[in-house]
């Protein structure tokens, strides 16, 4: 598997990041780096093998339903860019 | 000799005999700050003024016949990617430049509880993403022993604050290496608790299946001492353990007779420098002296694993720092065209090439059509990994190694090629991926350099760990030499 620079054009799409096309073309370089030393993982027959995703046997670790009170407003607000009427402002969603 | 030298036991007993003050310890930490910093550059942020104040609280506190925390007086450096409530946490990247918290880590709740003061928030490889903390938005730190060579990361201001005398101890935080690496780095003590163990509320997200916080300290005892204060079932962190905390300090006794120690020969194969063998070598000849045995053993799947390591520890990371979106606190772009064009302008502009290296490759890697060849490969390849170390330890009580492959590096010599930096974690990584913890503990020197010895424990057995590591230091000197700085 070869990535060009489409794909990362894509990915980064996905990512939600604009890049230069220099940046595109470093980053095209580097995965294909990257993902070229992944595939040495192909070696290995993982077929009867159940995947990791933690290594604590956790699941579904619930709290009581019990309402709390949220963090003041105020002090949510200190760090918003920008703000109206106690609510965090951003630019019009819809034109 | 100075005040920082001393065991925290020796300084507690200064400060109940009033040989010594609060004040005195943070004076001392500050000292070595104005001396050092403007070329060690571990810390990002200085808190100064709350430090004294606090120093003055405790010393009144001092006075009085009150119960004292654990690390009563001690200052304190906190690794940048832990939040502290009013004091700016960036994890040294530019998007979370003017951040201030509003609310503190549990593990900065349990500093206070324990009474140690803050002195300030150390550099760190932005968003805890690289090895030698060159990749920090603001500047690199420079490792104490040479200034023209890396501390290691990401945990890098960490580590050096400590072995420049900067910090009495400080918190960093691992997810595939960024305690041990360092610590080895800058010759002093670094642990990596089990995952789990330690809360991670508060701990600005990375790689969440992995990241843990640990201590960071000049000698063993000191870390079992912080470990005891910080460790413990928190319910603001769905992933901690709800498990008995074992007596740390009391499982300092100097007896290792009888242990069973194990040396994977992937450790000491081709790529480990020979100055960094002939340490490890040298270091198990002296367990073997206290009663020790050691055996070769096989971890067969070790080389498998820093490739499933980066596609899952950078697929949780591009989930993760999906959230840093310039709406609800960092730095905004100015001028958006609309909504869309405010998260691309502002994750542009905010984060630095490695985020964005590794932000893209998870996206990749979880993209639809890739899923199963990478991500879900890698978490497959994870469970062979841990597998390994299960079979280890049913035999061996713990594992012993190298904690890195070689010494530190120069400053910008491996900055060009990302593949060669990940490399250096390559002893690092199996262990976080197992999800067990190990600890750093200096090992030896070459040419000027410090190499640490890498302890590797079962699931939640720190104790074991921290017996053979402080039975070790007991018999060698290689803590107790600082650098000339």
């Amino acid at each position: 598997m070869t990535i060009h620079v489409k794909d990362v054009e894509h990915v980064a799409k996905l990512a939600r990041l604009n890049l230069n096309a220099e940046e595109e073309q470093m980053f095209t370089e580097q995965l294909n780096a990257i993902l070229q030393y992944a595939e040495k993982l192909n070696e290995l027959n993982t077929d009867d093998v159940e995947p990791t995703t933690h290594v604590l046997h956790l699941s579904n670790v619930m709290r009581e339903d019990e309402v709390r009170d949220s963090l003041p407003i105020e002090k949510v607000l200190l760090n918003a860019p920008d703000e109206e009427d106690g609510q965090i402002k951003v630019p019009a969603v819809l034109e | 000799m100075t005040l920082f030298d001393l065991r925290l036991q020796e300084i507690h007993n200064k400060l109940r005999s009033k040989e010594l003050s609060v004040s005195d310890l943070v004076d001392e930490a500050f000292g070595k700050i104005n001396e050092r910093e403007d070329r060690v550059k571990a810390y990002l942020t200085l808190d100064e003024e709350q430090a004294r104040s606090t120093a003055k609280k405790l010393d009144d506190k001092l006075a009085s016949n009150e119960p004292k925390g654990l690390l009563f007086g001690l200052p304190a450096g906190i690794k940048d990617n832990i939040v502290t409530e009013g004091l700016r946490t960036t994890c040294a990247s530019q998007f979370l430049s003017n951040y201030n918290p509003i609310y503190d880590a549990t593990v900065v709740t349990k500093l206070k509880q324990a009474e140690s003061v803050t002195i300030g928030k150390l550099n760190m490889d932005e968003f805890a993403m690289g090895g030698s903390t060159e990749n920090s938005s603001f500047y690199p730190t420079r490792n104490p022993w040479n200034l023209d060579y890396v501390p290691g990361g990401s945990s890098g201001g960490s580590a050096a604050a400590v072995a420049a005398g900067e910090a009495y101890f400080t918190l960093g935080s691992d997810t595939g290496g960024s305690i041990r690496q360092p610590a080895s780095y800058c010759g002093v003590v670094g642990l990596k608790p089990t995952y789990g163990l330690v809360s991670r509320f508060g701990l600005v997200a990375f790689a969440s299946s992995l990241d843990q916080i640990g201590p960071i300290t000049k000698n063993v005892e000191d870390a079992a001492y912080v470990l005891q204060a910080i460790a413990g079932y928190d319910k603001m962190d769905s992933t901690s353990a709800n498990i008995e905390i074992p007596d740390y300090i009391s499982a300092l006794t100097g007896d290792i007779r009888g242990l069973r120690i194990a040396v994977p020969k992937e450790y000491m194969g081709e790529g480990v420098d020979p100055a960094v063998k002939e340490s490890v070598m040298a270091s198990l000849r002296v367990l073997e002296s206290l009663g020790a045995e050691w055996e070769e053993v096989s971890l067969p799947h070790t080389e498998y694993a820093v490739a499933a390591y980066y596609l899952l520890a950078s697929s949780e990371a591009s989930s993760n720092l999906a959230r840093f979106d310039g709406v609800r606190y960092g730095v905004r772009a100015d001028n958006p065209d609309n909504l869309l064009d405010l998260y691309h302008k502002s994750r542009s502009q905010g984060f630095g090439s490695e985020v964005k290296r590794r932000i893209m490759l998870g996206t990749y890697a979880l993209s639809s059509g890739y899923y199963d060849a990478y991500y879900l490969k890698a978490q497959k390849v994870r469970t062979l990994i841990k597998r390994d170390f299960d079979e280890v330890f049913a035999k061996y009580d713990i594992i012993v190694g190298p904690t890195a492959p070689t010494t530190a590096f120069r400053i910008g010599s491996q900055v060009d090629n990302p593949l060669t930096m990940y490399l250096n974690d390559i002893l690092t990584i199996p262990v976080s991926l197992a999800g067990v913890p190990a600890l750093s503990v200096p090992c030896g020197f070459a040419e000027g350099l410090p190499v640490g010895l890498q302890i590797i424990g079962k699931p939640f057995d720190e104790s074991t760990i921290l017996r053979v590591a402080h039975a070790f230091e007991a018999n060698t000197e290689h803590h107790k030499q600082r650098p000339n700085l």
